[in-house]
């Protein structure tokens, strides 16, 4: 029989959307902590804020998440000793790339989204998968709701396609608390049919001025 | 294991007896069940019975798996009481040497329980896992903290939790009725009424109790005790009565 | 070419029980540039002199962020210090990352003296040219410790090290009583002050001194020039007045006793 190796991973569902502006960006998770048909909290953050202008919201195993957000956490603050300066976005896609292919035969159960502001002040989220790879864009969900919420944000945002050359902008042109309200509305659809889903939603808007965190109650059952 | 991992020639038999003689938990022997947290107005209180299980087989009667770890903690296992009593050990270790700083500085719950989350975590990357699923709960500087990790380091903190079976019976209980300033008494019974739930649908849960309880004061633990019973109901005395055909 | 025989190897006593070489790593915290550090019951101040090596270069680094509840100032072979500072910034890191707890100050510094220590031993080492002034806050509130190449370390309500930092000491030894009811400006003032003491004729201002800060509710960053100079102004206003009230007088009196005393400072080396 072959080597039975599945116990080491644990999905404890969850779901991440994040949202690009002209000059901001929303960051959203909800915050239940599940394994199989139980719930362990209703009380859990999926959302770490990485750097000024930099959150990454995650689902997938709990204790893989953690390990991941605080591995990134300390190498910012390395990086802070070393340059003196907050890591932009951009970078911290990139070293969260690295990061995740680092792992590559033995990943981090993690399915993550990264939402800030680049250098340019513009609003920006990156996706990717378990291993690595990754991709600029201007919305995204990742998680158990994400198959419920990505067509609804493709049909609300209409990005322009990726193949038009020259490349357009994939920000959103919704405002700031149009996006806001959207994020409410696929996260409240979505707790209606994935039981991974719900409790309590975290936003996390961010534009030039500041980063602000928003709380908004779901269905607990 | 890397050996025949690159060689052509090892065998899936060579593989699977390299991992059989190695010192790796594939899976636990002697199990503790639920264990039960949660704050209180003073403090964290938990709750545990004492029966070790050897598969199916009550081996143990008086296995003690709710333990004090410093001067602001308590820590309450399920699963591989061996397993339990090594992390103890580490523990042991972990204070001993905090208190040799001799500096007024000791570690809170957060920081026995971040420990712990790192040690479980660390275990199971290496495919080396300690079977428990831990609650760690405390108080210092008038601040509770209970939280629980299991053996491949998912962590949470909450204001109840429970391991195993205590997640799927107890926690309704508590989520309908626990509340922040509930006193000790009204603590103790509230747990109770959990215990006697697992006691009576948990097969492998046994009437002999400890409860605990850590304070600003200092942590206690209860000496053992049992619950009253009652099975003289008539569903559990005629289980297919009226569902004939059924379980 | 040597002082006496004793003089080559690290590890070697004098038959007098000293070892030259740590000594001589003592005077080399005496060489570099003054820092000053003073703590209230809330907060602790550093401050430093910046030296420039030459009219072309701009100074080194003198204060170094360790954490948000930890910095040090330095003085002495600046490469040493920044050596050390990545060691106790790495402790810092691997303490949270285990705990999610800052690491607290006390064990910080007797790590860092423990790494001094050990170069004091071997052979094939030599001991850092670096003297830190720590602060940081933790559970017991705010603390100044002095690290030396030797491997002691000391616990101060305020201290100063660096080229003439004797007078800056006489300063802070007449002050320091009244310290634990400071303010954070207050304190940021007296090291100032201080440091104004270590310069003989140069005119202090912003552009040649760094001042950090950390305590309750404020996480370990350095002053920007204009807080500096803002802190300047305050205190030449306050030394006009004085002057105004003719008491000026007795300040350079203080000043130039201070600077006395330094010849008779050479206690015994391996006391700091």
């Amino acid at each position: 029989m072959a080597l039975r190796r599945d116990w080491v991973y644990e999905n404890n569902g969850g779901t991440c959307v994040a949202i690009a502006g002209a000059d901001y960006c929303v960051v959203a998770a909800d915050m239940r902590l599940s394994v199989g048909y139980s719930i362990l909290t209703r009380d859990h953050s999926k959302i770490c804020e990485l750097a000024d202008k930099c959150v990454l919201a995650s689902s997938g195993f709990q204790g893989d998440i953690k390990a991941l957000h605080k591995n990134l956490a300390a190498r910012h603050l390395i990086y802070q000793h070393q340059h003196n300066k907050q890591m932009s976005c951009p970078a911290m896609a990139q070293l969260l790339s690295n990061t995740l292919y680092y792992k590559r035969f033995f990943p981090y159960y993690a399915f993550n989204v990264l939402g800030g502001l680049d250098n340019e002040g513009k609003g920006c989220v990156f996706t990717y998968d378990a291993v690595g790879s990754y991709e600029r864009v201007g919305y995204s969900a990742q998680g158990t709701g994400a198959t419920l919420i990505m067509p609804v944000l493709d049909n609300q945002l209409k990005s322009p396609s990726p193949l038009l050359l020259p490349a357009r902008d994939a920000v959103t042109p919704l405002s700031e608390s149009e996006a806001v309200d959207l994020v409410k509305d696929v996260f409240a659809s979505a707790t209606e049919r994935d039981i991974y889903t719900g409790d309590k939603l975290e936003i996390v808007v961010i534009n030039a001025a500041a980063t602000r965190r928003e709380y908004i109650e779901l269905r607990k059952d | 294991m890397a050996d025949s991992m690159f060689s052509s020639s090892a065998s899936a038999k060579d593989s699977a007896s390299s991992e059989i003689g190695s010192e790796r938990t594939l899976y636990p022997y002697v199990t503790g069940t639920s264990v039960l947290g949660m704050k209180y107005k003073d403090g964290v209180i938990m709750a545990a019975d004492m029966g070790g299980s050897y598969g199916s087989t009550l081996r143990y009667k008086s296995v003690e798996r709710i333990k004090p770890i410093g001067k602001h903690s308590l820590l309450g296992a399920s699963g591989e009481i061996s397993d339990f009593q090594e992390i103890l050990r580490y523990l042991d270790e972990l204070i001993l040497y905090d208190n040799m700083w001799d500096d007024g500085n000791s570690l809170g719950p957060k920081e026995v329980h971040n420990y712990l989350t790192r040690v479980m975590y660390n275990r199971r990357n290496k495919f080396n896992p300690l079977w428990n699923s831990l609650v760690l709960g405390g108080i210092k500087n008038g601040q509770k903290y209970l939280g629980t990790v299991n053996m491949i380091g998912t962590h949470y903190e909450d204001s109840h939790v429970a391991t195993g079976f205590g997640n799927h019976l107890a926690r309704p209980i508590l989520r309908a009725e626990w509340r922040e300033d509930l006193t000790f008494e009204e603590a103790v019974k509230l747990l109770e009424k959990c215990l006697l739930v697992l006691l009576y649908r948990d097969r492998s849960a046994i009437n002999k109790f400890q409860i605990a309880k850590i304070t600003e004061e200092g942590a206690t633990i209860f000496p053992p005790y049992a619950l009253k019973t009652f099975w003289g109901f008539a569903a559990f005395q005629n289980p297919t009565k009226g569902a004939e055909g059924s379980w | 070419m040597f002082r006496n025989q004793y003089d080559t190897d690290v590890t070697t006593w004098s038959p007098a029980g000293r070892l030259f070489q740590v000594e001589y790593a003592m005077e080399a915290v005496k060489q570099g540039s003054a820092a000053i550090g003073l703590r209230s019951s809330s907060h602790v101040a550093l401050a430093t002199v910046n030296k420039a090596a030459s009219e072309l270069s701009s100074h080194q680094r003198k204060i170094f962020k360790v954490d948000d509840h930890v910095g040090v100032a330095i003085a002495g072979l600046t490469a040493d210090g920044r050596v050390l500072s990545r060691y106790l910034r790495s402790e810092c890191i691997n303490h949270a990352f285990v705990y999610e707890a800052p690491l607290p100050v006390s064990r910080l510094v007797v790590n860092l003296a423990d790494k001094a220590q050990v170069c004091t031993q071997r052979s094939w080492k030599r001991p850092y040219g670096v003297g830190l002034l720590v602060a940081g806050l933790d559970e017991s509130g705010p603390h100044l410790y002095y690290n030396c190449p030797s491997g002691n370390y000391f616990e101060y309500q305020a201290f100063a090290i660096g080229s003439r930092s004797q007078a800056a000491k006489t300063y802070l030894e007449r002050a320091f009583e009244s310290y634990n009811e400071f303010t954070r400006e207050e304190l940021i003032k007296d090291a100032l002050f201080a440091i104004k003491q270590t310069l003989q004729w140069e005119k202090l201002t912003s552009s040649i001194c760094t001042v950090a800060i950390v305590g309750v509710g404020e996480p370990f960053h350095i002053l920007d020039q204009k807080a500096i100079q803002e802190a300047l102004d305050d205190m030449e206003i306050g030394e006009e007045a004085a002057t105004g009230e003719q008491s000026s007088g007795a300040m350079q009196e203080e000043d130039k006793g201070s600077e006395e005393d330094k010849g008779s400072e050479e206690a015994a080396p391996m006391d700091i």
